[in-house]
């Protein structure tokens, strides 16, 4: 396996990481952290074709807990995310909108 | 064909992470973020779905019906438990790292091996001692945050610890080489196992002599580390998605826990090795000194007569659940003319942004939380800072006093203002088992009590006999 291409997309992405995290508003933090952690959350994908691949079971159930782990945190941490943004305004007067 | 779509998928799904990321530097888009990141996560569940290699659907249809019955409620949390929530969402990211790997390690061994490259099993050994680690180590972070009886909240030291982390890190080391060598001998799957123990037990061990103080560093460091276990896993699996996203996440973590320690003036290695808890009998040995207490009536006349207002708060605040009566407070104060503004310390609560999101829930606009670093040049034209439930970010030993463990961490000048009320809970020095000289300042006043009674009794003086409460 040509492992440079992998790696290269690895260090541009953790530059454009950095780029973009710095900019990030200092309130937004907590947020920042549980999408961070909804996103990396990405390693669903790993889970779903070791689970669903014509494989051993034994593997096929350390999927299957790999793919509950990260649904849990891609659902859990969009929805607290967004729970969390929605508090963030700028006037509260005559908005009764409480979430 | 397939795998143009796919790949194609993922591309599109790289991008809308880093929108998603790039919208969050202002409140004002960064809900946008949020459906950026769904729309890049649900693009490539279904493509990878989609793989024609995918052929039993039942039970990714169960783990994933499972994963909403546990996240839903997980996402609705009380806002003061939220570090807990993310320690133990680090926790679940590093399980799915580790137990992919493990997987993806026994399956290869199955079929022969030979796809086990030296760069692919030095990828695969790196994302289970990654993910394992943080399983353990986040785990016992959510504990101490969550206050599990059996988890020691203080620091807990020995002797040799680090000397015997490090040699237990170089044992692990050295046998991770040794499989990445030889994948296929005979003794490799036991020993891969040996790796995973030790990853393991190492995470527990990696956080037991930490604080509470030091927590807002220690879960960026763990957010950190699941990031680079997801990007290890995208080596394994040639998944240039999983590399990209596990990257942001890693950057995310390293950012903010480097915005953490320069926050307080310690360097990495000093907020995991440094073992804060050593220096505190040595503090508390100082002479008794005198707290000049203030009842809530005469601190409530001398917020009326004030033109400027800033309120400092701390862990304490979010102990008490005072988000909503200091939205009270500040609604008075408003209503009477005074400027009110929240003075944000970046290490202040138990992770970043912690003060932040439980004001922004008591519906306070966040046009008047104020960072650090702006608020202090105004400090001393403050007529009443008030600290609640605040301790070691206020505590002037930071400027002042080189034997202080907090010597050089940048704190809120508190002390500059022209009078200051401070609640506290108990007579106790605060996490850091420091004593605060600000509280026993010429112009400061003590309100001893539950922060949320406290305030609620300030309240209730300005409201006075308006009827209002």
């Amino acid at each position: 396996m040509d492992f440079w291409p992998t790696l290269y997309v690895f260090v541009l992405a953790t530059f454009i990481g950095l780029g973009v995290i710095r900019r990030v508003s200092r309130l937004l933090h907590t947020p920042l952290m549980s999408l961070t952690n909804a996103i990396s959350a990405i390693a669903v994908v790993g889970a779903i074709l070791i689970t669903g691949g014509d494989y051993p079971l034994r593997i096929r159930v350390l999927g299957a807990i790999a793919l509950f782990a990260s649904m849990t945190n891609i659902v859990s941490g969009f929805l607290i995310t967004d729970r969390m943004l929605k508090m963030f305004k700028t006037d509260t007067r005559g908005d009764g909108n409480r979430a | 064909m397939m795998y143009g779509v796919s790949q194609f998928g993922y591309l599109v799904a790289s991008v809308l992470f880093i929108f998603a990321l790039h919208w969050m530097n202002t409140p004002a888009t960064a809900r946008r973020g949020v459906f950026a990141g769904i729309g890049g996560t649900g693009l490539a569940v279904l493509v990878t779905w989609a793989d024609p290699s995918v052929i039993h659907h039942v039970w990714i249809i169960l783990a994933i019906v499972a994963g909403f019955v546990v996240g839903v409620p997980l996402s609705r949390v009380p806002l003061t438990a939220v570090p807990q929530r993310t320690a133990l969402s680090h926790a679940f990211g590093g399980a799915a790292a580790g137990l992919v790997g493990t997987a993806e390690y026994y399956l290869q061994l199955s079929e022969g091996g030979e796809h086990l490259s030296p760069f692919r099993m030095a990828a695969l050994i790196a994302e289970i001692i990654l993910g394992y680690l943080t399983l353990t180590g986040s785990l016992m972070a959510a504990g101490k945050l969550q206050e599990i009886k059996w988890i020691p909240q203080r620091p807990v030291i020995y002797r040799f610890q680090n000397v015997g982390n490090l040699l237990l890190a170089a044992i692990a080391v050295a046998i991770a080489v040794a499989v990445t060598a030889s994948p296929t001998a005979p003794w490799a799957p036991a020993l891969f196992a040996v790796v995973i123990l030790l990853a393991l037990l190492f995470g527990v061990l990696l956080i037991i002599p930490i604080g509470g103080a030091d927590m807002p560093t220690v879960i960026a460091i763990l957010n950190s580390y699941a990031g680079l276990s997801a990007v290890a896993m995208g080596f394994v699996l040639d998944n240039k998605l999983l590399i990209t996203a596990g990257a942001l996440d890693g950057s995310s973590g390293l950012i903010l826990a480097i915005i953490m320690c320069k926050a307080m003036n310690r360097s990495f290695t000093n907020v995991l090795f440094g073992a804060f808890g050593q220096v505190k009998q040595a503090a508390a040995t100082g002479e008794e000194k005198v707290y000049k207490p203030e009842t809530a009536e005469g601190a409530a006349q001398v917020l009326e007569q004030a033109n400027f207002v800033v309120v400092i708060p701390g862990y304490g605040m979010a102990v008490a659940q005072a988000q909503h009566k200091v939205r009270e407070l500040y609604d008075q104060l408003k209503k009477r003319g005074v400027t009110v503004k929240f003075a944000i310390h970046p290490v202040a609560g138990r992770m970043p942004g912690h003060m932040n999101v439980l004001l922004a829930e008591a519906d306070i606009p966040y046009t008047d939380l104020v960072e650090m670093d702006e608020i202090n040049p105004d400090m001393p034209q403050v007529d009443v800072a008030l600290v609640v439930g605040a301790n070691d970010v206020v505590n002037p030993a930071a400027r002042s006093d080189k034997t202080s463990p907090i010597y050089g961490m940048p704190i809120i000048n508190a002390d500059k203002a022209r009078s200051v009320f401070a609640i506290k809970r108990s007579k106790n020095s605060g996490f850091a088992g420091i004593d605060n000289e600000l509280y026993f300042a010429d112009r400061t006043w003590m309100l001893f009590g539950d922060a949320k009674n406290v305030i609620g009794d300030l309240v209730k003086q300005l409201a006075g006999g308006s009827g209002m409460h």
